[in-house]
């Protein structure tokens, strides 16, 4: 069984997409428990990838690739948890997007890739996204949390405006925030009240999960 | 006999550059271009391209590329503000400027960068007047304390009142055109003045991959139909909006600055039109686009072999770096990328004083640029060969004296073969005195030429006429006069 959930967890690792499906199709047959499989193999392969990444070994499109894979797997996966009534468990819902005036969505998109592989549920806006959509997604989608990135110095004080805007649409339930983007920072995450500002794709899921549990 | 070699470098076989242009025009018709201009869409549809409704893309025959380069010309001519000959593009010839709309300066007093303001874009432009070695001004900066809906246009107000060179531009937004143009017009005295001598280059974005944005379209066909040059700058990111390989890259290249082409020509056919780009080769570790990479320089260099081999003046963002000081860094990049350039032959070659991924520009890297473009224009020179220069009769007397310090020979000739470098180069053995750095030599430098070198002023007519269209905006916009300039 060891053998097995390393084997998965290595699939994603290396990201091997279509061995990552072969061995998810494979813990269905064998009538391994999904919620295992999942989370003791495949989960523990985009840990492993996300070391690797920050420790230099990896570049971005290995960690993209094992996103993938490991989306892949968990889709095969969900069915069967959900025939068992069992609810995948999920991390929240994520609206993400690159606000207005900006068309840059590489770093966006590999973040919401990592946090859809990770355990959330994501909504990509895409690039150019106005406040309005910002907030309408969030109040529709009754979001946990609003990703915005931007990646010029002229388009960052729109995240400022998603913010408060979110703010004022006061929806049933209130969204946290995290911002991201090569001019961003920490510090400019705290003068415009955003929850947290993330570096980089590995750290916007490590951010993201420390805001849900906290 | 006089013979002087004329270094170039290719980084293309001519069978290498047929069959990019090939799998570019196989793209241009089977894969398409996404084309958000109507008027592009109609231009385009009316001579023969095919609408793929399925993929909402515009399919580009080959006999439609081929028409359009036909009419291109293959010589620009661009004149400074007084109207005299400034930048002729055609052949191999060079010429550099400073890379243009950055949203910050770097502030050597503080030791960081920060938003520019109007004042910031008028020093800029007047150490530009000043530089010898570059040969064209751009609009440089963006200035953060006017509103940005009127930025774009303002730019070119400040740089033809602070400097006399040509300038590289562009549009941020469509409405900008027009009033760009009558500043343009303003200097030249008539809009057949101005067609007939160019003032100003305007940049046209494709987006990658192979997407002609609204604001793309609009600023081709308004320069088309205005006979104003434009300049294609296509900027696909290996690995992340085009292939990871460097051919990948330069058939999407081709593909993306032929298409700008088609519907270009189409508003005005002959209309002057560079081949350019500012692609990168994607950072995989970072995610960033660096220009100082030696993949995105060759990618530069082969993209403008490709535009040679149509006859088209070429373009190319070379020459800076992406440093977020003036340090090695920025040296080194800057250097490789001005000298590769210029054996390429690439004519406009824009980045001078710019770092940091395009986003900042610099005053004393532009001073210290500034000498690594005389360095490359002396370097383009070549070795003069003849019986003078090989200099029998010189040794005969020289070498018996061991020194060629006191000949006529070295007094007719040590100028013609070295280029001097300014201040901001130290060449000196001194040892007395705790080393300086590059950078603050170039500071220095820059103060004493913003405290000394005056910019010949406008005549006062044209001056009133530009200042009239700045007070409209400005009032427009509902904002104040605030420089000094």
């Amino acid at each position: 069984m060891d053998y097995f959930l390393a084997k998965c967890s290595e699939a994603v690792s290396k990201y091997d997409t279509e061995l990552a499906a072969s061995l998810a199709e494979e813990a269905l047959t064998k009538g391994v428990d999904p919620m295992r499989a999942i989370e003791e193999g495949f989960a523990k392969g985009l840990e492993k990838a996300g070391t690797l990444w920050e420790e230099g070994t990896y570049f971005l499109p290995e960690l993209m690739m094992a996103s993938e894979a490991m989306k892949t797997a968990m889709a095969i996966l969900k069915p069967a948890l959900e025939e068992r009534s069992l609810k995948m468990k999920r991390l929240g819902k994520v609206v993400i997007g690159t606000v207005e005036g900006d068309i840059h969505d590489i770093g966006k998109s590999l973040v919401a890739s990592m946090l859809s592989a990770g355990g959330f549920d994501v909504v990509d806006l895409g690039a150019d996204v106005s406040v309005e959509n910002f907030v309408k997604a969030a109040t529709r989608e009754e979001a946990d949390l609003v990703c915005m990135s931007a990646l010029l110095t002229t388009t960052m004080p729109a995240q400022q405006r998603i913010i408060q805007a979110v703010k004022k649409a006061k929806p049933r339930k209130l969204p946290r925030t995290m911002i991201g983007g090569a001019p961003t920072s920490d510090s400019w995450a705290a003068e415009i009240g955003a929850d947290a500002y993330a570096p980089d794709a590995v750290n916007a899921l490590n951010v993201a999960k420390r805001l849900m549990s906290s | 006999m006089d013979s002087v070699k004329v270094p170039h470098i290719q980084l293309l076989s001519n069978n290498d550059v047929e069959r990019i242009v090939e799998e570019a025009k196989h793209l241009l018709w089977n894969t398409g271009v996404f084309v958000e201009n109507d008027e592009a869409m109609r231009l385009l549809l009316g001579a023969g391209a095919k609408f793929d409704a399925c993929k909402s893309r515009i399919q580009i025959p080959e006999t439609l590329v081929e028409k359009a380069l036909a009419t291109c010309p293959k010589r620009i001519e661009l004149f400074d503000r007084q109207g005299d000959p400034a930048m002729d593009l055609s052949g191999d010839n060079t010429y550099f400027d400073p890379g243009s709309a950055a949203l910050k300066i770097f502030d050597f007093e503080k030791g960081r960068s920060r938003p520019p303001t109007v004042d910031d874009l008028g020093n800029f432009a007047r150490l530009a007047d000043y530089l010898k070695n570059i040969k064209a001004q751009s609009t440089a900066l963006v200035p953060a304390d006017v509103p940005y809906s009127m930025a774009d246009r303002l730019r070119l107000y400040v740089a033809l009142s602070c400097c006399t060179k040509p300038v590289v531009t562009g549009t941020f937004v469509k409405e900008s055109f027009a009033i760009m143009k009558d500043m343009l017009v303003a200097v030249r005295g008539s809009e057949e003045a101005l067609r007939e001598k160019p003032l100003a280059i305007f940049d046209a974005c494709p987006s990658p991959p192979l997407k002609c944005s609204d604001l793309t379209c609009q600023s081709l066909i308004d320069c088309s139909k205005a006979g104003i040059p434009a300049e294609l700058v296509s900027m696909p990111l290996s690995g992340a909006t085009s292939p990871a390989t460097l051919a990948g890259t330069l058939v999407q290249h081709t593909a993306e600055d032929l298409s700008g082409i088609v519907i270009h020509q189409l508003a005005c056919s002959g209309s002057p039109i560079i081949y350019g780009g500012s692609p990168a080769f994607f950072d995989m570790r970072k995610g960033t686009t660096p220009m100082g990479a030696i993949e995105t320089m060759m990618i530069d260099s082969s993209y403008a072999q490709v535009g040679k081999s149509f006859g088209l003046p070429t373009h190319a963002y070379m020459g800076l770096s992406d440093s977020r000081t003036v340090d090695y860094q920025a040296g080194l990049e800057s250097g490789l990328g001005a000298v590769t350039a210029i054996l390429s032959g690439v004519n406009v070659v824009s980045g001078v004083g710019m770092m940091e991924f395009e986003n900042c520009q610099s005053m004393e890297k532009l001073f210290l640029d500034n000498d690594i473009c005389g360095m490359a224009y002396r370097l383009k020179k070549g070795i003069l060969v003849n019986d003078e220069t090989l200099a029998r009769e010189v040794f005969r007397e020289a070498v018996s004296d061991a020194s060629f310090l006191n000949s006529k020979h070295t007094l007719k000739w040590f100028r013609e073969e070295a280029y001097f470098p300014s201040g901001g180069i130290d060449r000196s053995a001194e040892s007395r005195s705790e080393p300086s750095s590059a950078f603050e030599r170039a500071a220095r430098e820059v103060k004493n030429i913003l405290g000394t070198h005056a910019v010949p002023p406008l005549p006062e007519q044209v001056k009133s006429a530009l200042e009239e269209i700045v007070d409209t905006d400005l009032k427009a916009h509902g904002a104040r006069k605030e420089w000094k300039l």
